[in-house]
């Protein structure tokens, strides 16, 4: 009993030792953070002011940010949930349509699948700054090419009223398409030939045979880029930052944007923090209603 | 039947090739752009070939001290190695733990740590803002290595792919009276490369491409790393777009490089929460 006991102790001991580390920068990066902004969330502080400036404000500001007083916010919160409704049908469709040709129907296959994946692997502010000089109003090159077809006044992209929001949401689809096509071309990979080769035998034709086997056979893919993309487009910030800056006006601006606005421009760390809590709440209820509704559409064999 | 379907799948190809290069257009406009003379940049229609060739006179300009590029590039190369190599050695330790060893509240804890993913970074930002202000480490790289260095992905990455080492090999290596540590090194290590290897890459490429953390906790223009001078070069008047191309290929360029090396791995690591098994 006692040589087992003292092995057990042993391996506690190395164990712990071995995570010391990880425990270290969970507790000091991870778990002080989440409870120091929960708390913070309650509160109205302005930064500025140092640590006498904290007052307990129950939950004036969430109450103060769902009223729909705080313009930005409002527009922070419809601008996120249209941009996710859009970016990610429009992401998955092109990813699935590029992954499928890549897998099966072209030539030079491997080349393909390289070059698609660039702009993802790009750096996000180098290809935004690429974007902002291409998409110049006045002299970029997609002007200059709809002058040159007679349209007189094109769109002023990133600095329009009108088209900024498209024009951001443009360039999300661009940047993720390579993640999207690479998950695809993955699940594509494990189905089964000999499916494929039934079916041909049955007599169904290609769009017979995707959608009724390519389609069902890679709803996991489907489901895990669903979720990320919809937890993906809360998270945009760095292009927003860089292309628009939230602009004009308000056009552009979005939940991660608004946060960073408000705890890094006015030092707001009272609204700041609880307009990060509603965005983790809103992520949350999001996963779990995918998670249910995973088992009634996804086909895991 | 088979020409009419290597016909349809040439047909395909084109397709799928026009698509591409329009893809790709607004980063061959760049690599082009780079190669020209300030005043030919927006000339139209486009001169995918420079007719007159400036290619090194903006490279070196770029590099010059001119401009604090290549401090940018220094800094970011530090601060990337520096992250890459320090959360791998934790990760690769905590992993160990929890797949190999076993020990009190493991399941608690192993669960406490996955609870947190889905918590996004805009949730826990201001309060490590207010830890690195207390610690005098706002605006130092110390600081921003210190806010990167740990990541509950990087060990559930390897802790999944350690989980299939089987422990016999550990049991034996035991008898043999290898201790711990012996085992972590000269056992767990060797056949964790592979996944040691995709979250190096992916952490490197992570860190090189960060903009938010280095945007929120450096203020001086001599620690920025290369994302912050690129955006803010950009964001001066009067910038030569020629050179603001330049800078953004070379930027650019260590990903693609890393990604060439290393596209077995990346793919693995990022498609690895998708496919199960």
């Amino acid at each position: 009993m006692e040589p087992k006991r003292s092995l057990k102790f042993k391996e506690n001991v190395a164990a712990y030792l071995f995570l010391l580390p990880s425990l270290l920068g969970f507790a000091f990066f991870i778990v002080f953070p989440i409870i120091g902004s929960l708390l913070l969330s309650f509160t109205e502080w302005n930064f500025l002011t140092g640590f006498k400036g904290i007052k307990f404000a129950g939950l004036d500001n969430f109450t103060f940010l769902l009223s729909g007083k705080d313009e930005w916010f409002t527009k922070s919160m419809l601008n996120t949930i249209l941009f996710a409704l859009v970016t990610v049908p429009v992401g998955l469709t092109l990813g699935l349509l590029v992954g499928v040709m890549i897998n099966k129907y072209v030539y030079a296959s491997k080349l393909f699948r390289v070059v698609v994946f660039i702009p993802y692997i790009s750096s996000v502010v180098a290809s935004a700054v690429v974007w902002m000089v291409v998409f110049q109003p006045s002299y970029g090159p997609i002007n200059s090419f709809l002058m040159s077809i007679g349209i007189d006044n094109p769109p002023k992209w990133f600095t329009d009223m009108k088209w900024a929001f498209p024009t951001v949401m443009a360039f999300h689809i661009w940047q993720t398409l390579g993640y999207n096509v690479i998950v695809f071309m993955a699940g594509l990979k494990g189905i089964p030939n000999e499916l494929y080769e039934a079916a041909t035998i049955d007599g169904a034709n290609e769009a017979k045979k995707f959608r009724h086997i390519t389609i069902p056979m890679i709803s996991p893919m489907t489901f895990f880029l669903a979720t990320m993309g919809i937890i993906g487009s809360f998270k945009v910030f760095d292009s927003i930052r860089i292309l628009t800056k939230g602009g004009p006006g308000n056009e552009t601006t979005n939940i991660a944007y608004y946060i960073y606005r408000e705890a890094f421009s006015f030092y707001n760390m009272g609204t700041a923090n609880a307009a990060a809590w509603l965005m983790f709440i809103i992520i949350f209820i999001i996963t779990m209603i995918q998670v249910r509704q995973q088992n009634k559409w996804v086909i895991y064999d | 039947m088979s020409a009419r379907i290597k016909i349809s799948k040439l047909l395909n190809t084109l397709l799928l090739g026009l698509f591409t290069i329009t893809m790709l257009f607004p980063l061959l406009w760049m690599l082009s752009a780079s190669f020209k003379y300030e005043v030919d940049v927006f000339n139209f229609p486009i001169e995918w070939i420079p007719p007159r060739w400036n290619a090194w006179n903006n490279y070196k300009e770029v590099w010059s001290s001119n401009y604090d590029f290549p401090l940018y590039y220094l800094n970011s190369i530090k601060v990337s190695v520096f992250v890459t190599v320090t959360q791998l050695l934790i990760a690769t330790m905590g992993a160990f733990a929890f797949a190999k060893l076993n020990f009190k509240f493991k399941q608690g804890l192993f669960a406490l740590f996955l609870a947190t993913m889905m918590i996004p970074d805009q949730v826990t930002i201001v309060p490590k803002f207010m830890l690195l202000t207390w610690l005098g480490l706002i605006d130092t790289h110390g600081g921003l290595v210190l806010i990167l260095l740990f990541s509950v992905y990087g060990v559930f990455l390897l802790r999944q792919y350690m989980m299939s080492i089987p422990d016999s090999l550990i049991e034996a290596a035991k008898i043999d009276g290898a201790g711990y540590t012996r085992i972590f090194i000269q056992i767990v290590i060797p056949i964790s490369k592979p996944a040691i290897a995709t979250l190096a890459i992916l952490r490197f490429i992570w860190t090189w491409d960060d903009y938010q953390n280095p945007l929120i906790f450096l203020n001086s223009k001599e620690l920025f790393t290369l994302q912050l001078g690129m955006s803010q070069f950009a964001s001066q008047s009067g910038t030569y777009y020629s050179l603001l191309m330049a800078a953004a290929v070379c930027a650019v360029v260590p990903l693609l490089l890393v990604f060439i090396a290393g596209q077995k791995f990346i793919v693995e690591g990022i498609t690895s929460g998708a496919v199960k098994g």
